[in-house]
Formats: structure tokens, C-alpha cells, sequence
């Protein structure tokens, strides 16, 4: 099983899988966001080659209304 | 560029800088900003939502990179730690910008800032190669101390965050401003234009806020209040404000020739 924290909530992806399929997985493919693995930020050059799997941190941030 | 600000070597014509939440949608945020003539917008980094509809839109299509320069902020960290891996998530966001807001929070009730825990934030980040604007206490020696480690720009709080109390210890603004080196802005407190006028008035370089505009009754209008109260603020510290004198008052208008005046010659008795 490949259970994964997405954001802080337990998620199971189907497979291992690289960064952008995760992305395109949650629709998120594309839009402005910024991706962080087991604490370390994972540029959008790495999106492919970075794999996703059993027990990863993942972080999914964007950018919102704030002060 | 008349009388810019220049903040990290760049220059900005408005000395305003604005916050984006608390408004009631992305087009109220967006006439309020406009409004206001700021250059430079406050945003806050948060996780996103699984499920969220990812047509919807976001706070970036309304303000555009490209028309704003945009200063992400830590809002919501207690933690260097947490502080520094959200700055580097939003460097990575908005593609390698370098430009951020710094804020560690102590308390929940008051969100007074975590002095030691922001210091070691920002000398991890100076490091790391961003430009730091950085909220802080208006105690003079941290202000200090934050310039010294590499911040480009110092934040005194004038009353607690979202308060809208206003400038309540003038005195220690004017020690941080009259000892810095970097910029100092005003970030936490304004409540209404004459507060933003206050703060320009002591000397500050510019003036930060989000509630004052956005919990106005109605946002776009006091916006541009805050345009027009910074912008005579900052004249008025440039052009220097008469002495108080408490003792010593002074008519504007001439003393001599006042009818009715001992020695003047009455008309009535030349005729």
C-alpha cells in the first residue's frame, strides 16, 4: 500500500508515483502551487523524477488571502 | 521617481503596503488594493484543499504577479522552524522570488511576535538568500538586533495585530526609526487614517496593514484614505513640523494696526 500524509491527512495513492501525477491525480496539475516532500521543497524542475510513496510527508501549499 | 521607497535596492512610488485577507471576495480584495495605489501586497501560504473545485479561482488571478510585488508572509507560525519551511515553500511558488515577511508568534490571544524565535528565523533565512521584512516588537534593541543580522527592512508593531488601537508608544517608534539603517514600516495596529498619518509623521518609511482596510464599513473608500493619509504623512515629516510651544502663543495674523488700538488716530476726529 502506498498510504502517503497529503496536507496532514492519511491518503492512499494506488501507486507509487512521481509528483506531477500526484498533482494531476488531485486536479492540482498546472495551477500555482508549491510541493513539499518529507519537509524539503520539491522544485517544479523535480515534479517527474521525484517519487511519492509509502509513508511520504507531502505538502500541497498556495498562495491565499492574508495580512 | 520622486521621494521612493527603496526596499532590498528596489523602488516603490507607494509607501503603503496592504494586506489581502478579511475581505468578503477577490473582487472587494481587488477594488480596496487598487484603491489604496499599494505596490506591494501581503499574501499567506496555506495547504490546499482535496476536492477544492480547481476551476475555482484564486487570489492570483485577481492580482497579478506581474502588476504586484508579492510579499508572502508567515502568518499562523509559532515556530522558526515552521516560519522558514513556509518561506521556502512560498520561494518556490512564486518562482524564486526573494522578497518575504517574516513573523513568529508567541501568544495566541495577543499574536505578539516571538522575539528570539523570529531572530533565529531570520538569520537562517539572510543566509538562505532572502530579503527579510521582518514584524517585530517595538523594542528598539531587537529592531536592532534583526537589522543587524541581516533584515532589510524592520516592522514595529503599533498596537497588536488586528487591534485597530492605533499608535500607542510613539516613543519607541521614534528610538527604532531614529537609530536604523534599513527601512522601518508601521505592520500591526492602524486603525484609521489618522493613525497611518501618525506613523508617516514620526518618520516612518512606510505603513503596513490589512484589517483597518478590510473591516472598514466600506474597504475601498477608507483604501483610499490610507493612500492619502500616508501621502501626507510623509510630506509633512519632510517638511518638518513647527515647534510645539505650549507657553508661547503666537497669532498668525499682524498685532499692530488693530483698531481701537492706544495711539491710533480716530477718523471720526480728523473729519
Amino acid at each position: 500500500m502506498n498510504r502517503v500524509h497529503f496536507n496532514g491527512r492519511p491518503y492512499t495513492l494506488p501507486a507509487q508515483m512521481s509528483v506531477r501525477q500526484v498533482l494531476e491525480r488531485l486536479g492540482m496539475h498546472g495551477k500555482r502551487v508549491a510541493v513539499e516532500r518529507n519537509g524539503m521543497v520539491v522544485p517544479k524542475a523535480r515534479h517527474d523524477e521525484v517519487v511519492v510513496g509509502d509513508g511520504d510527508r507531502l505538502e500541497v501549499i498556495v498562495a491565499v488571502g492574508g495580512g | 521617481m520622486q521621494d521612493p521607497l527603496i526596499i532590498a535596492g528596489k523602488t516603490y512610488a507607494s509607501r503603503l503596503l496592504v494586506g489581502t485577507g478579511k475581505y468578503k471576495d477577490f473582487e472587494e480584495t481587488r477594488d480596496a488594493i487598487e484603491a489604496s495605489g499599494a505596490e506591494i501586497v501581503t499574501v499567506a501560504i496555506r495547504r490546499t484543499n482535496i476536492g477544492q473545485d480547481p476551476k475555482e479561482p484564486s487570489l492570483l488571478d485577481f492580482l497579478p504577479p506581474s502588476q504586484f510585488t508579492y510579499l508572502p508572509n508567515t502568518a499562523g507560525c509559532y515556530t522558526a522552524e515552521d516560519a522558514i519551511r513556509t518561506l521556502r515553500l512560498a520561494r518556490e511558488l512564486l518562482d524564486g522570488h526573494s522578497l518575504v515577511k517574516l513573523e513568529v508568534l508567541g501568544d495566541k490571544h495577543t499574536l505578539f511576535p516571538d522575539m528570539p524565535e523570529t531572530l533565529k528565523a531570520a538569520e537562517v533565512l539572510v543566509k538562505d538568500g532572502f530579503d527579510v521584512m521582518v514584524y517585530c516588537s517595538d523594542d528598539p534593541i531587537q529592531a536592532k538586533r534583526l537589522e543587524e543580522v541581516g533584515c532589510c527592512a524592520v516592522m514595529p508593531l503599533a498596537s497588536i495585530i488586528g487591534s485597530g488601537m492605533g499608535i500607542l508608544n510613539p516613543w519607541n517608534l521614534r528610538l527604532i526609526i531614529d537609530s536604523a539603517r534599513v527601512p522601518v514600516l508601521v505592520d500591526a495596529g492602524v486603525g484609521t487614517a489618522s493613525d497611518a498619518a501618525i506613523a508617516m509623521e514620526l518618520g516612518c518609511d512606510a505603513v503596513l496593514m490589512n484589517s483597518a482596510i478590510s473591516h472598514a464599513q466600506n474597504p475601498v473608500l477608507m483604501a483610499s484614505a490610507m493612500k492619502k493619509a500616508v501621502q501626507a504623512g510623509r510630506e509633512a515629516f519632510l517638511a518638518g513640523r513647527m515647534p510645539r510651544k505650549l507657553y508661547s502663543a503666537q497669532p498668525s495674523s499682524p498685532t499692530t494696526g488693530m483698531i481701537g488700538a492706544a495711539g491710533a488716530q480716530s477718523t471720526l476726529e480728523a473729519a
